[in-house]
């Protein structure tokens, strides 16, 4: 069942890692995009009556840097404007230092059943490196908060390969995250976006990175852990108690239909994919969106190269009975190939990355574009 | 303008002998301007290096002969002509062409500079073609200007009477008309047999889209006039003349070329090579009974291979030589494959400078992108069974089989340097395998070195050292001395266990281990690493000398994928795959192209 993303591009600041689209809050550009969101959540509803959704998104930036009135508001409009299930799985993303007990309530109140929060680390040198607002305190603090706004589900980013950053150190950060009780863990290796503050120290030789030897010690070692404390691995990066698995996330990786809403936000749709313009102004004047028309032969590919992040691989008989045709008459070689390489195997029907293939994964997606 | 005959006694033919930047050109241009052959309006400077590389690089490469008409203090009008000889070593054949077509010549010397090493190289030419030299003494006007100095050296030097030295200034005009007086006076007038059976001697030629090949001709005996048949004696092919005419400097036809005179010819000749310089034109119905003396056939000295860098461009590659080789009679070629680069061609050039600016030309005139690899000289390799084979490429040496003797070609080369840098030439000379001939003092405070060095040596870095070494002030010439066997072994290259053959190398064993060391330590740090381990080996036959690892990629960047990024990564994804299908499958490793461009390519040291 489909789902419904919202980008909300706003942010008090910026991290110096960040490659997101997000802007500084300001009421009159804040006010403006409220409005041609609703806008255009109204237009897109217009198209799709007889749709339920069953989870919806709200990402950003920082959702949560906007006054509490405002995004309860837009997450209001979302309901009404279209048929959300009962019980659909409703997230947003939040800061640890944006939010206190009466947001995340009126959050709670207004339908939100997820909240996903951005801890990183718990090191409060990375995270000044970072460029990340609050200390580590804040992060304990929010999740009291959420628990108390009865928040039963619950998720924690985190980021390793930092510079600067070793094995113990990342070994304690995911110990204290562990010891916060999160039903979900987003464990991600860190991506140097050209452009930002970060990638530019690394590029100039200021700052030395993360030797790939000991990010990929990271890796195993968080899997290690958070396997052993009874969280399932199910993504390249995602973790989760039984049954916390993110749905609305799960949609990407099962390339199933999404509406995206706002900056930057993408859709895919009945066989068609969009992206909206990133630039505030652009978005506002309603340009610079994009998009890619039907075609078969990219569905194919998307459904593999977005299926095999599943830990669990990708169901071959649900591919072929998608497409109508088996996925090793679609791709022979690549197929011999990946698994003589050693990168992945077939189990019980499923194709899926090996022990030595996750984290070369990019290698076994590239067979398949 | 009239056809202007004079006398044969009136007809001095001469050129201008010297070394770069001692003001040939400069003088050229004077010369033509003040006997009117062009306006001041008309001059650019330096009319007659037409190409912009000669421009760039002050130096000619096509010789041009241009006709000047001067009324002498005597009253009588002569004809000069003014024959451009090629300032090159590797160019040296045209050079003694040229001077085969004159009488006389000005040897020009800096005031400031003295004689270098190509002054010496071409007066004992000039002098071995019996021709009278009119010394003369450039660039007074500089505030260094020595020139009792200069007159003492050459004297010293190579022993002429510097007494009746003209002291010039080129930039100026000053010395000029004391010039045109002194060729008129002192050059001898062409002898030759009207009479006799047309003998014209080719010395140079450029290929023009409409008239075919131009042949640029010496009238020794008889004449060549529009519509008579001629004969070139080399190929003994025979062609009817469309066209004779001179060079004011720009092309005028005339309706004979005469005993003595200096011109052109064209005859609808397709082929470059049909015109080769040295040759000799002569009437087909009645032909000279023998070539002027002094034709030979040029060997190419030093080889390259040229490969374009997107495979695609080959037909351009192709299409370009064939042009460019319309007008260079010197350049051969042929088509090759290399595993590593694709296909290309084999190029030989009579030496370094040819090389470059065959290089530069394609690059330039056809905007081609090109790898070059490095220049070889052609090896004499002599098998086990006495057949004696001469290879222009490496990779052609195993095919050969158990090998008796590997010789390869040295030069005799001569340095002229001051006395404070001739401890550095001669630790540079032996570092090169040189071997000691002679040393001596000429003029105050210089040395002339004479060294026999391999060949393979010069053109590797010779030059650039020299210079670096004497901060400039040392000159070079090198002339061929044969070959000689030497300790050479082949070097080759390794990649994850496959023999790479556009990286092999002949090189003397002395030097092996250095050059294997830099040439894996290179490979090191330009291949991308692979899903296993890479070893990369430099070895001589079976031992391996040189070893480096490249370890194997265990992990990329996990980057997140949701459902904005699906797009992106899957664009990303597909570029990645066009980038790997551009690199070269070497067995199992897969090296991009700039790191065979990095570490075969000459330029990019």
């Amino acid at each position: 069942m489909p789902g419904i993303y919202l980008h909300v591009p706003f942010c008090r600041s910026k991290c110096r890692y960040c490659g997101f689209v997000s802007f500084p809050y300001r009421e009159k550009a804040a006010a403006a995009y409220r409005e041609a969101v609703e806008r255009e959540m109204a237009t897109a509803a217009a198209g799709c009556r007889r749709d339920s959704f069953a989870s919806v998104y709200v990402g950003g930036g920082t959702p949560t840097c906007l006054p509490r009135e405002d995004l309860v508001h837009l997450l209001d409009r979302v309901d009404r404007l279209f048929a959300v299930e009962t019980g659909a799985e409703v997230t947003v993303e939040a800061n640890p230092d944006t939010v206190d007990v009466r947001y995340l309530a009126a959050l709670r109140a207004s339908g939100v059943n997820r909240l996903s929060l951005g801890a990183q680390t718990f090191d409060e040198g990375s995270l000044r490196l970072l460029g990340r607002p609050g200390g580590p305190g804040a992060v304990r603090e929010a999740v009291r908060s959420a628990r108390s706004a009865g928040f039963t589900n619950l998720n924690l980013d985190l980021i390793f390969g930092l510079p600067g950053q070793t094995p113990a150190a990342w070994r304690q950060t995911v110990e204290q995250a562990l010891a916060l009780a999160p039903e979900h863990v987003s464990a991600y290796d860190l991506e140097l976006v050209p452009g930002t503050p970060l990638a530019r120290a690394v590029r100039e030789g200021t700052l030395a990175p993360c030797p790939e030897e000991e990010a990929l010690e990271m890796y195993q070692e968080v899997i290690d852990t958070l396997t052993r404390a009874g969280y399932r691995h199910y993504e390249i990066s995602n973790f989760a108690l039984p049954g916390r698995e993110c749905r609305h996330n799960l949609l990407y990786w099962e390339n199933g239909d999404y509406l995206g809403f706002g900056p930057s936000a993408a859709s895919h749709w009945r066989g068609t994919r969009r992206s909206n313009a990133g630039g505030l102004e652009e978005y506002l004047r309603g340009e610079g969106g994009t998009g890619e028309g039907e075609d078969p032969a990219r569905e194919m590919t998307d459904t593999v190269i977005m299926g095999l992040r599943l830990i669990a691989g990708l169901d071959l008989e649900a591919f072929a009975r998608r497409f109508g045709v088996p996925l090793a008459s679609v791709y022979p070689g690549e197929l011999e190939r990946i698994q003589r390489q050693g990168l992945a195997e077939i189990v019980a029907g499923r194709l899926r990355l090996t022990k030595r293939g996750l984290p070369l994964a990019n290698e076994v997606f590239r067979a398949f574009v | 303008m009239s056809e202007d005959h004079v006398p044969t006694d009136n007809i001095r033919n001469f050129c201008i002998i010297a070394h770069i930047d001692h003001g040939k050109s400069t003088l050229a241009d004077r010369l033509l301007e003040y006997t009117g052959a062009l306006s001041e309006r008309e001059m650019t400077d330096q009319v007659l290096d037409q190409m912009d590389l000669e421009r760039e690089r002050g130096i000619t490469i096509k010789a041009q002969a241009v006709r000047l008409q001067y009324r002498a203090a005597d009253g009588r009008t002569y004809q000069l002509n003014l024959i451009d000889t090629p300032g090159h070593v590797d160019f040296s054949y045209e050079v003694s062409r040229s001077l085969a077509a004159c009488e006389g010549a000005l040897l020009v010397v800096d005031a400031v500079q003295g004689i270098e090493a190509q002054t010496l190289a071409n007066v004992y030419l000039a002098l071995e073609h019996n021709l009278e030299i009119i010394t003369v003494i450039n660039k007074i006007d500089l505030p260094n200007a020595d020139p009792e100095r200069v007159k003492r050296e050459i004297e010293d030097v190579i022993g002429l009477d510097a007494r009746e030295a003209i002291l010039a200034s080129a930039k100026l005009g000053t010395g000029v008309e004391a010039i045109l007086e002194a060729i008129v006076a002192r050059i001898p007038p062409p002898k030759g047999r009207a009479g006799a059976p047309a003998a014209a001697l080719v010395f140079d030629s450029h290929y023009d889209p409409y008239k075919g090949v131009i042949a640029y001709v010496r009238v020794m005996d008889g004449s060549v006039e529009t519509g008579q048949k001629i004969r070139m004696m080399a190929s003994g092919k025979d062609f009817e003349v469309a066209e004779v005419g001179v060079f004011r400097p720009a092309m005028t036809a005339v309706r004979r070329l005469g005993t003595g005179e200096v011109g052109f010819v064209a005859a609808g000749i397709k082929n470059v090579r049909d015109t080769r310089v040295g040759d000799t034109v002569t009437d087909a119905r009645h032909p000279a009974a023998a070539p002027l003396p002094g034709y030979k056939k040029v060997t190419p000295m030093v080889y390259c291979g040229l490969y374009p860098v997107e495979a695609s461009d080959f037909g351009l590659l192709r299409d370009a030589l064939e042009k460019l080789s319309l007008n260079d009679a010197a350049l051969v070629y042929e088509p090759e494959t290399s595993g590593a680069l694709g296909f290309g061609f084999r190029l030989g050039f009579l030496g370094l400078l040819h090389m470059e600016i065959v290089q530069e030309r394609l690059e330039r005139e056809y905007a081609l992108n090109l790898i070059t690899t490095a220049p070889s000289v052609v090896y004499r390799v002599t098998t086990l069974d006495g057949r004696v084979v001469d290879i222009d490429n490496p990779a052609k040496l195993d095919a050969l089989g158990k090998i008796q003797e590997l010789a390869e070609p040295y030069v005799a080369a001569s340095v002229l340097v001051p006395r404070e840098y001739v401890g550095p030439v001669m630790e540079l000379c032996q570092d090169k395998r040189g071997m000691f001939r002679n040393m001596e003092y000429v003029g105050p405070g210089r040395v002339l070195l004479t060294y026999d060095l391999p060949l393979a040596e010069i053109i590797y870095d010779f030059y650039d050292q020299l210079k670096t070494r004497t901060r400039g002030y040392a000159s070079l010439d090198y002339e061929l001395a044969g070959y000689r066997a030497s300790d050479l072994v082949k070097l080759d290259i390794l990649v994850g266990g496959e023999e790479v053959d556009a990286l092999s190398s002949i090189v003397h064993q002395d030097r092996a281990y250095q050059r294997g060391r830099d040439l894996v330590e290179r490979l090191r740090g330009l291949i991308p690493r692979q899903l296993f381990e890479i070893p990369i080996q430099a070895a001589v036959g079976n031992r391996v000398i040189a070893r480096e690892s490249i370890k194997a990629r265990r992990k990329d960047v996990l980057a997140k994928c949701y459902g904005g990024d699906v797009t992106r990564k899957r664009k990303l994804l597909e570029k990645q795959k066009e980038g790997k299908k551009r690199m070269k499958q070497v067995g199992n490793v897969e090296i991009p192209q700039e790191a065979f461009m990095a570490v075969l390519d000459i330029k990019k040291k």
